[in-house]
This record gives structure tokens, sequence and C-alpha cells, in this order.
């Protein structure tokens, strides 16, 4: 260009004898007069200009010129133009109060400021500041925009920025903190430790908004950390519903692998599957699920399946496909079939949907064509379909081909036959191909229907033909000689060298049922050897070679000349393989004991090939991932581990969901009626809800009058109630399972010969009704020892009995345990011991509350100081803490107070006890059923009353054990109310319980 | 996941870029247009390709292909949903999603595209959000916004957000409170030459507008839910309400959004409204053919059919055709080679005739292929499949508002194929 002009110049000079100044006048006007190279200098330069007047612009006083600058810019950045040297003025607008403006700086900010590094540091102070603002929104948007500048010398600022803002008190700064670490991470890697730390952080968050967003950045930072997960896993099953779809898909993949590192697998012959196996499962709790036993799905796995399957509805195709792969990778067969419809249903969705869907299909449908038979008719092509679409389809419709619907799918195949696509006509080929082998009873029907196909005016068809008849041919030779002569007929007209090679092959192969037709093909082909295709030339020389071999009398000089045609091929296999082939016939001197084997090496009968799946391979990838998509392992891709043989410790998932009120027990946290969970759902509790009432109505006839009222009133209680309410009805489901056991025998004989001890108190929130119920006869007969006491807490709700039970005064307690239980030893508190005993006095710290005194005492040699109850070993029960001791002397004691609420269960309240210098082990106090109770005094009308009212039952187990020679009734009655640390009382008052 | 997005129109023309990690050099889209080229139809562009180092996934929509770029494993649904998101974002905001438009508003795209995807992971999709931080542009506004330099960008930030209801922005206020619901049904369906149903199915959406203001919890059900196959809702729907009740509980997002989307499935038999007699032949000598199409009422539900259009792709040696329509238009395009017959609305009194002949190629052989044929059409104030809203109720306000259904039937995957079986005749 600038040549083009120079030479112009001096044309001009060369040409004209006028005078310099002119001359001067020329070289001005040289942009705007010439063409060609000079229309892109003149461009060039008025691209400069404009960017000057876009500086001027920008250097302006005025917002709406730097606005309609910025404006100008970006169309230049969108346009993928460069802009960088405007860098120094826009960056000077960063803190512009107007929003616009601001935004469009941070747009090229973000994208320029990797190339001009020391100009970005100037914006830095901006966003710091930002970063401090009342407001959330700016907050987030100042660390988005911060942590997306990749200058590698602000790693240490941006660290500080994401640990403050992921414990800022806003989710959205939360979550915006989550974005920045993957990106701080892809800048600086060996950020790693200190960025897992805040991912540990961030994934205890209960914010839907967090959890998409953290997991993501899990995933890519530290996906192998599983153990970070364990404490999260039942909180993120629970909110996976309310979280953001995009969220949701990331969440459910995590889940897929974390579940099959933790869970056995569900795939086993003897598998028992019981939607209520928690119930099982904290029975035996303690107990592992062992291998012998038939197998009991993990409450925990059983929880992942049942929270994902609601979103099998979701309007996002990722989202459906996501819960899908979850079903396949993990639930028992049985249980996959509810995922197909979701899946035929993507099939409406746009082409490129389609495609991902069909091809996880395809390889779902080679193992198991049940899932999608009944839906085979989705499969079917229409002509406006793409090409890549079609061929899937008919993939998956060979695939569910079986005898049953092969006349259905070959007669669908053959219209698809006369499709204009010919790339998917050749497909339809391949396909009829695959049905005919692997169903034996159309093999026939479908070669002649190829047969017919070979005289088709379409070429591609007719090769396509001739190749799968080849393959065909293969299986029963003999019988169809005719066919090969017949293809022998077509090979002049044959032009598709893949064709052509089959057609050889099968001369040679079966040269002895085509004596005649043979040797002339080859004749042929010796005529057109050297314009032939190398796969052509091949099957030539080999055809050559097994006609030499069998019939050599015609054959032999038609051999010789091929040979030594292929001697001086071009190419060096054929090259290769004419001398191979002509060492191995021809018998010579140098070939040795081979040549005598010739025969049995070419005309060896060679095994049909399997005409299988392109898809049959792919399942060693997850599904609905890249890779499975590509069938080649991408980037980052997260192998799928296989299920272990024994599960890990499933323990480690529980500590977390204590946390839902009452819920330890039942290892499933509900979802509460906060406000954070919107759409928490009822319909489940309802559920548990009517099937214990079923249990209990069958083993005491007391209870089945209040639980059928309880079900009348569970609307009500839906509403009304607190989260406790949520916690007594689960725990309802808790059955003894002795109890059980007991149930087959008729009820009234049963309770003939029973004695019942009913115990019934009020508490403030809920009724107690303890039924001690047992066998002698039962005792006797298993010489069994153990008996068991039951006792129902039974729960009571409704808005008009309310007045009653506030009317009830809690009277004091008759009896008071002296006793005090060990909490800490000595040797495990370094030196701290600590006793605790229940003092049955009401609680101070609140009405739910039981009240402790904790005796602590310093046996070590020194002063201990800033005794405490760590904050956040807290397991899910309420805990009053008492006050921090600053210094225990040694030999010294001191008594404190606390309160715990049980949440009315004898689940072992866990905490832990710290001084100054170390933190101590967890101790736990676990509570007897009688710590719980609130004493009440009322008369036996009032207790027969209050009883009718009964809505709901509590129940919780204990085992004694006795011999079975002192079995007595007051032997027993002892020994249960010291298990559950109760007193009788006589009394004309019934209820007799002493707290 | 995403690292950066590339629009390019039908002729190859790149003309926005847009990259949310470090910049990709857009001369990756070679390898896009190699696979374009090779796949002659854009429809036919594998929508996943590999390169040796990143791995492109596009889309193909209103002529554009949206092309992603990837460099890590990510389930390429998530990307190819998000794109289809983008897709819809634009056409919810500037009317229409082509090249035209968004090179007019590059900058308000600039904007969403920065709003919708943080480091790749898709931050705000929900268009009440969006909406809110940017405003869809209006004549009106940016004739006053060049006037007055003001901006598209929201003064106020958005709470919809922060909240646990994020379709869906606060302190909505209409002083006519008014919730429309469509249901709109397409039957796809293939027939067979005779017209009997080779496969037929309903898919049915129900469209909402609704300009409520407030919070209202709205309650939908239906006469015959049971009819409902399968089914998807958008966000807003409660799962559970549906599975135990078959209500559809919800609290609506602001405006025009998809509440659910249905399919009734070919188990059900499907009423198909209309048939078609054709007789489509070609002779052995003359280079020529005959085509005779009519057209008549079959299951109509005493409704008029509307809208109707027989499409007929032709083989490629056809040339032209000399036909004559008792009724509406036809047109045939030599180079696609599509025959589009426009009827209109159908008189079942004087039914439709298109008929004539066709010439081909001299010289070609009869062709082999078979062409097939594409129905369209209309019905109104009918649900197909015989769904009835029963009632909307609202919860949690107090005005109240207007509420109204429509019903309409459309043809959707509907083609009637026109192959004999020559090829085995099976008697399995």
């Amino acid at each position: 260009m600038l040549g083009m002009s120079a030479n112009s110049v001096s044309y001009n000079e060369q040409g004209s004898v006028e005078s310099g100044v002119d001359a001067a006048q020329e070289n001005s006007s040289i942009p705007a007069s010439i063409s060609g190279g000079g229309a892109a200098f003149s461009l060039f330069s008025a691209d400069c200009k404009k960017n000057e007047d876009l500086k001027e612009m920008l250097e302006s006083n005025k917002e709406s010129l730097k606005l309609e600058a910025m404006k100008r810019i970006v169309g230049l950045i969108a346009k993928g133009k460069n802009a960088y040297e405007l860098f120094p003025a826009v960056v000077k607008n960063v803190a512009s109060k107007n929003i616009e403006l601001k935004k469009l700086v941070y747009v090229y900010l973000v994208r320029y400021a990797e190339e001009q590094q020391d100009l970005a540091l100037l914006s830095i102070s901006t966003f710091q500041r930002a970063l401090k603002d009342p407001n959330q929104l700016i907050r987030a948007s100042a660390l988005r925009v911060l942590s997306s500048i990749r200058v590698p010398i602000i790693v240490p600022i941006m660290m500080l920025a994401i640990k403050e803002a992921a414990t800022d008190l806003s989710p959205y700064v939360r979550k915006t903190a989550a974005h920045a670490i993957q990106k701080l991470y892809s800048l600086d890697p060996d950020q790693k430790e200190h960025l897992i730390e805040v991912i540990e952080k961030l994934l205890k968050d209960k914010s839907t908004l967090v959890a998409g967003s953290v997991v993501m950045a899990f995933e890519e930072v530290c996906p192998d950390r599983i153990d970070l997960i364990h404490k999260n896993y039942r909180k993120l099953c629970n909110l996976l519903v309310d979280v953001e779809e995009w969220g949701q898909v990331v969440i459910i993949h995590m889940l897929t692998r974390y579940a099959r590192t933790q869970f056995v697998s569900p795939w086993r012959e003897d598998a028992v599957f019981d939607e209520n196996s928690e119930k099982t499962f904290y029975d035996s709790e303690g107990r592992r699920v062992d291998q012998s036993k038939p197998y009991i799905m993990d409450p925990d796995h059983r929880l992942l399946l049942r929270n994902t399957k609601p979103l099998l509805q979701s309007r996002n195709t990722a989202v459906v496909m996501a819960v899908s792969q979850l079903y396949w990778h993990l639930a028992p067969k049985h249980e996959l079939s509810i995922i197909t419809k979701s899946l035929v249903r993507l099939l409406r969705s746009h082409r490129e949907v389609q495609y991902i869907v069909l091809q996880n299909i395809a390889t779902m449908s080679i193992q198991r064509k049940g899932m999608f038979e009944p839906f085979m008719k989705s499969f079917y092509v229409r002509s406006t379909d793409a090409t890549h679409i079609k061929t899937l389809k008919l993939e998956i419709l060979t695939n569910l081909a079986n005898e049953a619907n092969i006349s259905t799918i070959l007669r669908e195949l053959q219209t698809y036959v006369k499709s204009q696509d010919k790339a998917f006509a050749a497909a339809t080929i391949q396909a009829i191909g695959r049905c005919a082998t692997n169903i034996s009873e159309v093999t026939d029907t479908c070669l002649n229907g190829l047969v017919l196909l070979l005289s088709n005016r379409d070429e591609t068809v007719v090769a396509e033909s001739v190749v799968v008849i080849k393959k065909l041919l293969q299986t029963q030779p003999s019988q169809h000689s005719d066919i090969i002569k017949h293809m022998a007929k077509l090979f002049d007209s044959i032009t598709v060298p893949m064709a052509r090679a089959s057609i050889l092959w099968l001369m040679g192969e079966y040269c002895e049922h085509v004596p005649k037709n043979a040797p002339d093909v080859l004749r042929k082909m010796a005529k057109t050897f050297i314009s032939e295709e190398d796969i052509v030339k091949l099957q030539t020389v080999n055809l050559a070679a097994k006609l030499y071999l069998s019939n050599s009398k015609q054959t032999k000089l038609l051999t010789q000349y091929i040979l030594n045609l292929g001697k001086y091929d071009q190419n060096y296999d054929i090259r290769d393989r004419t001398r191979f082939i002509r060492q191995l016939i021809v018998p010579n001197e140098k070939s040795g004991a081979l040549s005598r084997y010739a025969r049995r090496i070419l005309m060896a009968p060679k095994p049909a090939p399997v005409l299988q799946s392109a898809f049959k391979d792919r399942d060693r990838f997850q599904l609905g991932t890249l890779s499975h998509t590509l069938n080649s392992q991408s980037n980052g891709y997260l192998e799928l581990s296989d299920w272990p043989a024994v599960a890990p410790d499933q323990s480690v998932r529980i500590v977390e969901v204590v946390k839902e009120a009452g819920a330890p027990l039942l290892g499933k946290s509900k979802p509460g009626k906060s406000a954070e969970k919107f759409y928490s759902d009822s319909e489940e509790e309802e559920e548990e809800e009517g099937s214990s009432s079923e249990d209990s109505s069958s083993s005491s006839s007391e209870e089945s009058e209040s639980e059928s009222e309880s079900e009348e009133n569970s609307d009500d209680s839906n509403k009304s109630s607190s989260s406790e309410s949520d916690s007594e009805k689960k725990k309802k489901t808790l059955k003894n399972k002795k109890l059980q056991q007991q149930k087959p025998d008729s009820k009234d004989r049963y309770w003939s010969h029973s004695k019942a001890l009913l115990l019934f108190i009020m508490t403030k929130f809920f009724s107690i009704h303890i039924v001690l119920a047992f066998s002698n006869q039962f005792v006797a007969n298993c010489r069994c020892s153990l008996l068991c006491l039951c006792v129902f807490l039974a729960c009571q709700f409704d808005a008009v009995s309310w007045h009653v039970r506030v009317s009830l005064q809690a009277s004091f307690p008759v009896f008071v345990p002296e006793t005090s239980h060990e909490l800490l030893h000595r040797m495990t508190g370094k030196g701290l011991s600590a006793q605790y005993r229940f003092t049955r006095q009401p609680c101070i710290y609140g009405n739910s509350m039981v009240s402790l005194q904790l005796t602590l005492s310093n046996s070590s040699d020194q002063a201990l100081e800033n005794i405490h109850i760590s904050e956040k070993s807290s397991t899910g029960q309420n805990i009053h803490r008492f006050n921090a001791i600053e210094r225990l002397e040694p030999q010294a004691s001191v008594t404190v107070s606390m309160g715990v609420d049980f949440n009315d269960s004898t689940q072992a309240a866990n905490f832990q006890l710290c001084t100054k210098e170390d933190e101590l082990s967890v101790v736990s106090i676990q509570p007897a059923v009688g710590e719980l109770l609130l004493p009440i005094t009322m008369t036996e009308a009032d207790f027969t009353k209050e009883q009718g009212k009964l809505l709901g039952m509590n129940e919780s187990s204990a085992t004694i054990t006795m011999t079975p020679e002192n079995i007595s009734s007051q032997s027993v009655n002892r020994k249960v109310v010291s298990v559950a640390n109760l007193g009788v009382i006589p009394s004309r008052i019934l209820l007799s319980v002493s707290l | 996941m995403i690292h950066s997005l590339f629009l390019i129109n039908n002729a190859g023309d790149l003309f926005l870029e847009k990259h949310w990690k470090s910049v990709i050099s857009r001369s990756v889209c070679d390898y896009f247009f190699e696979a374009r080229e090779k796949a002659v139809e854009p429809d036919n562009v594998p929508p996943v390709i590999r390169t040796p180092h990143h791995y492109l996934i596009n889309i193909y929509r209103e002529k554009i292909f949206f092309v992603s770029v990837i460099q890590t494993e990510v389930p390429p649904l998530f990307v190819i949903e998000f794109l289809h998101r983008v897709a819809e974002t634009f056409q919810d905001y500037f009317g229409e999603c082509s090249e035209t438009t968004i090179k007019d508003n590059v900058v308000i795209v600039y904007e969403l595209l920065e709003e919708m995807l943080d480091n790749g992971f898709p931050l705000a999709t929900e268009s009440n959000i969006l909406k809110e931080l940017i405003r869809p542009p209006t004549i009106l506004r940016s004739m006053v916004n060049t006037i007055t330099g003001s901006s598209n960008v929201g003064e106020t930030l958005p709470t919809g957000q922060l909240s646990n209801i994020p379709w869906r922005r606060a302190g909505v206020k209409y002083t006519n409170n008014e919730a429309y619901f469509d249901v709109v049904e397409e039957i796809d369906a293939i027939l067979d030459k005779s017209g009997t149903t080779v496969f037929a199915e309903i898919q049915g959406v129900i469209d909402a507008c609704v300009k409520l203001s407030g919070m209202p919890d709205l309650t939908l059900s239906f006469m015959n839910p049971r009819l409902l196959d399968d089914v998807s809702f958008h966000p807003c729907v409660r799962y559970k309400r549906w599975e135990s009740e078959r209500v559809i509980s919800f609290i609506p997002p602001d405006g025009n959004f998809q509440l659910m989307s249905y399919h009734i499935s070919a188990q059900n038999l499907v009423a198909i409204p209309i048939y078609v007699k054709q007789n489509i032949s070609f002779f052995e000598t003359g280079s020529s053919g005959r085509l005779d199409i009519a057209v008549g009422p079959k299951q109509t539900m005493g409704k008029t059919v509307e809208c109707l259009v027989v499409t007929v792709h032709m083989p490629k040696v056809v040339l032209s055709a000399n036909l004559s329509a008792t009724q509406g238009t036809y047109n045939y395009d030599p180079v696609t080679k599509i025959l589009l017959w426009d009827i209109g609305k159908l008189n079942p009194q004087k039914l439709p005739n298109l008929k004539g002949s066709l010439s081909l190629q001299s010289g070609a052989p009869k062709p082999e292929e078979n062409p097939s044929l594409n129905i369209d059409l209309k019905i109104q104030q009918l649900a197909i499949s015989g769904l009835k809203v029963n009632r909307l109720d609202m919860y949690g306000e107090k005005y109240k508002p207007f509420k109204g259904v429509k019903y309409v039937t459309k043809a959707g995957k509907f083609q009637q194929r026109l192959s004999e079986w020559l090829l085995v005749h099976t008697e399995v």
C-alpha cells in the first residue's frame, strides 16, 4: 500500500515538470485520490481520526458525550476491532456516577486489562472502595469486575476480597465470591489451598443462591476433595428443588459422582426396595448394612433419588438430562423407566437438544431396550430432520429391534431407503444389515430386499447394499451362490471403490461356489488394475492369490500378471502385499515351509463380522457429558467411579442434618417453613404421618382413635404448627421392631395376656403417653429376657385444646435424682473433668429446654483458663452455653448451669468443651426419657379427657435385661421406671411420674 | 464453562464476539467454517465440534449461528440450553432475533451478555431480572436517550435476584389487572400414503400473559388433568402440588412467559383434523409427471380449519410445475424444489384441489426418491386433545383480576409420506 503510493509519487515526479509545491499538493491528496491500497490507507487513517475524537469525547465534561463514546467503543470491541490505545482515557471514567457509563467502562476494563496491566492498576482502588459499599449489589459488582481483571499482581488483593465476601451477610455477594474463586484459581493455581478453605466455608452456606455457584467452584478447583461434601450432602439434596436451574445441573452432576463413591450398588439380584427404608435403618442404627443380607438402600441414596425426581419436570432440558443420567447411574434398574417419558419429551425441543438427547438414548437403548420400546414411534424419522438427527434415530430404532417388533421396524426402514438424503439412505441399509444379523428370523427377507436394491439407480445405495450383503453372506455363503453371481454381473456398473472391493473379496472367498464367474472378474480386473483405488487393488491381489490356489489352471498367468503390476505400484502397501503373496503362493526354494500352508492361510474360514452399534462402547463415559457426545475423553472429564464393594462410613453425613429440628432420628432433614425455602413441601410429611398412623392403630386401640383424629386435623396442624410439629410427626414413624414382631398375634389375645401400665403425663407441648406392654406368656415362651418399653409421646396441636393445656400447671418434681453422670474424664480432658446432673427444675433459658448442672473440676496441677463450649461444635440441638470460666485453679471445681433443647428426643446432644489452650474432645449428654417430661398433676377425669384429645404419639424404646427366673410385674416395673428414670407415685392421681 | 461467544450469519460473516475469560482469537472459528462448508445445509452442522484446543458448541437460530467456545468438560445440553436462552432474550428485547437488530442494539446486546454470564457461568437469565437491569429499547426511549443522553441501564438495582422468587420483580403495579392463558396444541403426525396414522401425538403449551399487581399466588386447575401424559413447568410452578392434586399452583413472573408444556402421547387416540388425497406420479418417458392433491376435513370437531398450507418437497429433477388450484395460490421454487400451496380457510362444501403437470430435467431418469408432504393448519377455539381449563383462583391479593383462556390447535410436524413399500414385502 505504501509502496504503491510511493510509486505514484515518483511517477508524478518523473512525469511532471511542475514545481515542488505542486508535488507537495499531489502528495497530500494521495490518500483520498488513489484506489485499491489507497482506500485501505484512507480507512485506516479515518479509524485513527475516529479514535482521536473518541478520546476527546471521553475527556470532555459532558456525560452524554462520554456515554456516546463508550457506546461506540463497545461497538468496536463487539466487532473484534482493536481499541486498546484508548485505555488511559477510558480508565479515568471508572469512578463515574453514571451507572451505564460505569458499566461500559467495566466491560472495556475486563477486555483490555490483561494487555495494559500497569494502567489497569489505577482502577483497583476504586473497586476496593466499592467492596465496602453498604449496597450489596455494588459490593457484588465490584468483586465481579475486580476478579475478572486478569492481572497477576493483584492476586493478594483478590484473595482478600474473596475471603471477605465469603462471609458477607448478603447471599448475592457470597455467590459472587464463589464465582471469583474460579477466576482466581485460573489466574494463579498456587492459591488452591486458600481457595479450598473458602469453598469449604461456602459449602456450608444454606442459601439456594450460593449452592450452585459454590459447587461449580468445587468442581473446578478441588473435585477430588469429596470429603468436603459429606456434611453438606443432605442439605444439598434438600435445597436442590429451590436452586436456580443452572446450579441444579452442576449439583446433580457432582452428586452423581459423590453417590458412586459412597453407596453400594443397587443393581443386585436380591435387592429389596423399600421406599421407607429409613425405618429399618434407624432401628439398627450403628449396624452396618451387611453384604450377606439382602440389599437395603442407604436412606441418603434414596433421598437423592427422591429429591431429584421432580426435576424431571423442569423446563430446562439440561436439568432433565442431568436427572436422567443420575437415575441411569444410580437408580435401581426397575426405577429407571420414569426417565423415559421425560427424555422422549425433550425430542420436541430444538435440533441441537435432540441431537444430544438422541445420543444418550442411543447409548441407553443398547443396554436396556425395554426402556424405550413403548416409545419406538417417537424415533420415526421425518424427512425434515437434519441428517445427524436421522442417523441417530435410525441407530436407536435398530437397537430397539427384536423379534416382536421387527416387521414394524423393517417396514419403517424401507421408507427411509427411498429418502432423498443419500447419506441417510446408506445408513438405513446398514441398519437393515444389522437387523438381519441380530434377528435370524428376518435374515433371508432382509437379504432378498437388499439384493433388490442392487438394481437401484443410485450408486451410493447400491454400493452400501453390496457392502452389507457381503457381511451378511459370510454367515451362510453356500445357499447364496446366485446372489454372488448376481453381484459379479453388477461388477462392471459399480464404481464405488468400497463396493468393488467387497465384491472382489466375495469372489475370492467363495470362488468355489462361483467357479465360472470368478476367473472372469479377475480377467477384467487385470485390464483396469492400474486405474483402480488402493483398496480395490489390494482385494484384486487377494482374489488372484485365492484363485491361483483353487483354480491355478485357468488363472496362473493372470495372477502372475497382476502380481507384476502390484510389484511396481506406487503404493508401498500394495507392493508389500504383492511381495508377501508371491512368496506365499508361488513355491520356490526360499519360501520354505510357509507356502505349504498357503491354502490354509488364505482360505481359512473366517468368522462373520459382528455388526454392532457405534454406541456400543460409549457407556464408558458418564451420560450427558461432553466426553460422551464426542466419544473421547475431554479436558477436565471426571471419571465416574465404580460402586464400592462395601459402603464407606455413612455416619459422616449425619452431623449437618441434626441442625434440622428433630430430624436426627430420621436422618432426613425436612425443609422448614422458613423464608429461605420458599417452596418447601408438606406432602411428604403427611405421607409419612399416614403410614405411621396405620402402624400404631394396629398396636393399640386408644391410639387408633387419636390417630384418625390427627389425620383429619393434619391440615390445620400443618398450618399452625411450628417446626416442632414436624419433628414430632416424624418421630412417630419410629417403631419398635419387637413390637411389630408381636403384632401378628391376634390383638385380643395379645392384650389379654399382657398387662398395661399407663403413665400419662402432660408436658407443656406434648402429652406423653407411656404404654408399658409386655406379655408374661410371651416372655416365658420365648425364654427371652428382653422386654420392651414403649413410650409414646403424643402430640396435640389443634387450637381447640390449647387453652386446656395452658391451664395445666406444671407441678414440682416429687423426686430429684441426686446421681450425676460423668461427662468428661480427667484423662481425656487433660486435667479437666466434668460431671452433669439433671436438675429437674424449669429451665430459665427457654421453655423447651432441659436444665442441666455441670460440675467442672481441675485435677491437673496448672490453672485452666477460658473454659467454654465451642461455638462451632454444636450439633443441631439448641444449646444455651454457660458463660466462659475465665480461670479454674488446680484442684478447684465450679458448678455452672446450662440448657439443652433435646427436641423431645432421646438423641444425645453433642458439644465440645474448650479451654484456652486446646479444644477437647466432643462430649455427649444422653437424657433418659424421664428427663424430657414435665410433671403435671391432674385428676383421673382430666386425664381421660386429655387422653381422648391425643392426636398422635411419640415413641421411644429401650431394652432391659432380666433373668427369666425372677420375672414379676413388680420387677419389670422397677426396671422400666429405672431405665426411663421415672418414679412411681402411689396416689389417686393416675399420673405418677417424678421429674 | 462458556469461554467465548461468536455470532456468525448465514453468509459466514462473524459480526459479534464476546469473551468472558481471556480473549480467544476468532481464528478458532475456522474449524466451524470448515464444518459449515461440509454440512452444505446449515441444519446439518454438527452441534458439537472438536478442535485441537477447544470445543465449539453451536446452535443455529433465526439464520444466525451462535458459536460458543468451551475449554473443559461441561454437559453439552447446558451450553445449548443457555445459547437458546440468549436467543430468546434477544427476541424478547428486540422483537426479533436477527443480525440487523443485534447490530443495531449492539450495546444492549453486550450489556445483556455481560449480565447473563459471569466467568462463563449463568448469572441472570430470567427475563424479569434482566429487564430491571437493562431496560428494553422502545422507539420513544431511544429518541429520548439520544437527546438527553440518559441510559437504558436501570437506575435502581433489581430486587428479584436477591429474593426467593427470582422470576418476579417486586412492586409490580397495574391499573388493569389481567391474566390471560393461551392453550396451544400442536399435532405431530406421520401419515402414510393412504392417510393412515403411522404415528401421532399432541404437544401442548400454555402461554401466559399475566399482568397482576403485587405478589399474586395463582392456582390453575383443569377439568381433565388426567389427559396430560407428561408435563414440564416453568420454575415458578410447585411440583408437589401437581403431583398430589393435579393443579398448577404458582406465583407468576410478570408479563409473558410459558407456564407449562405437555405431551399427550401416541397411546391415546389423536384426532387428525384433515385428510389429504394425493397422487404424484412420474412417467417413464417424456420427462414429465402428474400431480393431483385434494384436501378435506376429517375430525375438526365442528370448527373451521384455517391457514391451511400444503408443502411438497419435490425430487431434484423436477424443473417446473404447471398446475391449477381451485382455491388459494401455489408457488413452485425451482431452487429449493419446494411446492407451496397456500389454501387458506377450508370450505367443507367446496373442497380445494390442485392438479396439473410437472416437467422434469430432460433426459433424467424417473426419480427414485419419494417426495413428502407437509401440512400446516390452524383451528381456533379448539384444543384437539379436549383439554379444558376449569378455573383460575388467586390468593394473596385483594383485587379481582380479568381472566381469560384461549384455545388454538395447530399442525406441528405434520407429515404425509408418499412412498409405497417397494423394497421388502415382508411377511415375517
